[in-house]
């Protein structure tokens, strides 16, 4: 066991070298559970790739991943997404030659052998499961439509509530409000807000309105290191972040 | 390649289930013995495109193998039939083996004695292999082209070793059946070909139920959530490795059924149900019939390969210009297969540029299919 147990996720020293290229350096970064979290960084910062450490996608070259007390490293992705890691993509990657309901079936199966899908018929509490999402998402009238024939901003809400679906203790979501109308990103930051408190999130976005409407911790991540932490006020001020990310107002 | 999940409406089904069932009930009566033997050949191919359709239609996994497990099918077929009719034979060992100079039954020919075993043989094997090699490749995350040259390579490792065993299962000749015994009648005859017509028949209808269930609701749903988008599926919780496996075993399972069907209605097995021609055919059915819609599959091995009998009677070595036509001709302008366009808008397109349909204003979705009705209720 780790000695940081109080935390429910902590990354320790992690490096990830793509032939030579640190995408990430170094790396320390822990949550608290319940806790609310906003990534942010110039591109290139490593971003996606501490996503990737997290989810079993990529192994790090050092360092460690610990979760709920637990090592992740050399698990695979659906060994940890059942430990109680969702994650959500960068663009909405929805299952779109299936209903709605059908992707919202997937995500709150349990247990998720094989034979428990082919044998049994969804439980009933699953089902409304989904129907409470579907509420949650405002999709309820296209409940049997493909998912493939849903808007850009349906498409993320759809993932959001697939994400919400599985459970999980923690919720890693990258750039949800990318291409979504300002009322979208709107109810999307009160979406996570609410989320947080029992579930703990992390959230990737470069949208700076979205991101201060998120009223969280911010984790500033530049050349896969952190560069910064704190509110966002703190970090709109600090002066190294201002130089390589948020670049100075015009005078 | 752009998938396309099709599902054919209840009554396009309908209609094509009657037809089959009546055609098959009166073929006995309409088709001399000669075509009706022919035809039962065929049926049993449908149930080997069945399984590529499970394994490539919908969950993306393109095998250019599955002769290995038809063969393996067939191989255990032949071996019960051998056996039990090598009484007057030296040794009572099947006659092939004294061209060897082989005078002890080779071990792994004992257990075909029982029929029992042999019954289950025909495709617990075959799904074996077919599991164990899955299990491998999918475990080590090879997939798309990579997989379907890996398969083709398999293919051709038991095509050469099926070829080289003379002192073991007759190699390069193959192990024949019609003139083996079953319930003291030839198997050559006509009434046991009648029979394995008949019996040809249920089980088509009834590998068509079975992969039906498999691919309806959560599960069917997953294999193409793998099709489709397969990272997405294991960061949900499922391990893909696991579901893979178990359809592309399910896909040699039907082969080595389809296989057996095979071998005992046209009187042999032979390595040359390896080829890397034929296993490439059984795609090119499912693609030219419609992949993704299990019925599709079903047809397109019996028409095609109905047609090429025809077709090469008429005009011997013309049927490969015209199979290669007919592929290019699917991959170009029907990539959904000949159902999937029945079944898409390939009908209505089709009588607008002729003028005879008026051309709709909006998505055909909205018009044809009624996704409006929600809007309307609002």
């Amino acid at each position: 066991m780790n000695k940081n147990t109080n935390y429910l996720l902590s990354l320790e020293n992690i490096t990830v070298s793509f032939e030579g290229f640190l995408a990430l350096n170094d790396l320390n970064l822990s949550l608290k559970k319940g806790e609310l979290r906003a990534v942010i960084g110039p591109n290139g910062a490593g971003k996606t790739t501490f996503l990737d450490v997290i989810t079993g996608k990529v192994n790090p070259t050092k360092g460690d991943v610990f979760f709920k007390g637990k090592s992740l490293i050399g698990k695979k992705e659906h060994k940890i997404a059942r430990l109680g890691v969702g994650r959500k993509f960068q663009s909405p990657r929805v299952f779109e030659n299936l209903t709605v309901k059908e992707n919202l079936e997937i995500s709150v199966s349990t247990p998720k052998s094989p034979l428990n899908l082919i044998n049994k018929n969804i439980k009933n509490d699953q089902l409304d499961e989904i129907e409470h999402l579907m509420k949650v998402i405002n999709l309820s009238k296209k409940i049997n439509s493909k998912a493939g024939a849903l808007s850009h901003g349906q498409k993320q809400w759809l993932e959001i509530a697939m994400l919400l679906g599985q459970k999980p203790d923690l919720m890693l979501v990258d750039e949800p409000v990318a291409g979504l109308t300002d009322e979208e990103t709107d109810l999307t930051a009160d979406l996570l807000k609410s989320l947080s408190g029992e579930n703990t999130v992390v959230v990737i976005d470069h949208d700076m309105e979205f991101i201060r409407r998120l009223d969280s911790n911010v984790s500033v991540l530049n050349q896969g290191t952190v560069l910064c932490e704190g509110t966002m006020d703190t970090v709109q001020n600090d002066k190294k972040v201002i130089d390589v990310y948020l670049g100075r107002p015009e005078e | 390649m752009e998938f396309k999940n099709l599902k054919l409406s209840k009554k396009t089904t309908f209609v094509i289930w009657v037809l089959i069932i009546a055609f098959i009930i009166a073929a006995p009566s309409i088709l001399p013995v000669f075509r009706l033997n022919l035809l039962g050949r065929y049926l049993s191919l449908a149930i080997v495109a069945l399984g590529v359709d499970l394994i490539w239609g919908f969950t993306g996994l393109l095998s250019l193998g599955q002769g290995i497990f038809f063969a393996l099918g067939g191989y255990c077929a032949a071996m019960y039939l051998q056996i039990t009719s090598s009484s007057e034979f030296p040794n009572n060992i099947p006659e092939f083996f004294g061209l060897y100079g082989v005078d002890n039954l080779p071990f792994f020919w004992e257990p075909f004695r029982s029929p029992i075993f042999s019954l289950f043989a025909i495709w617990v094997i075959p799904a074996l292999v077919a599991g164990i090699l899955g299990f491998l490749v999918f475990r080590n995350r090879i997939k798309g082209v990579y997989f379907s040259i890996l398969t083709q390579a398999a293919l051709l490792v038991f095509f050469n070793f099926f070829n080289g065993q003379q002192k073991l299962i007759n190699g390069t000749n193959g192990l024949k059946t019609d003139v083996t015994q079953l319930f003291g009648q030839m198997v050559g005859s006509e009434s046991i070909q009648r029979m394995f017509f008949w019996f040809t028949a249920l089980l088509v209808i009834a590998a068509w139920f079975f992969s039906k269930w498999v691919v309806k609701g959560r599960f069917g749903n997953i294999l193409i959530g793998i099709r489709d988008d397969e990272p997405r599926v294991r960061f949900t919780g499922y391990n893909p490795v696991l579901f893979k496996t178990i359809i592309f075993s399910i896909a040699g399972g039907l082969a080595g059924i389809s296989g057996a069907l095979y071998t005992v209605q046209s009187g042999i097995v032979s390595p040359q149900f390896m080829t890397v021609p034929f296993s490439i055919e059984m795609v090119i059915w499912v693609a030219v019939g419609g992949r993704g819609t299990l019925l599709g599959a079903i047809l397109g091995a019996v028409l095609i390969n109905y047609a090429k009998s025809l077709v090469s009677e008429a005009l011997p070595a013309s049927w490969m210009f015209i199979q290669g036509g007919l592929f290019i001709l699917v991959v170009t302008a029907l990539p959904e297969g000949v159902l999937g366009w029945v079944q898409g808008e390939g009908p209505r397109n089709l009588l607008q540029k002729f003028g005879l349909k008026r051309k709709i204003e909006t998505y055909p979705s909205l018009e044809i299919k009624n996704e409006t009705e929600g809007l309307k209720n609002e």
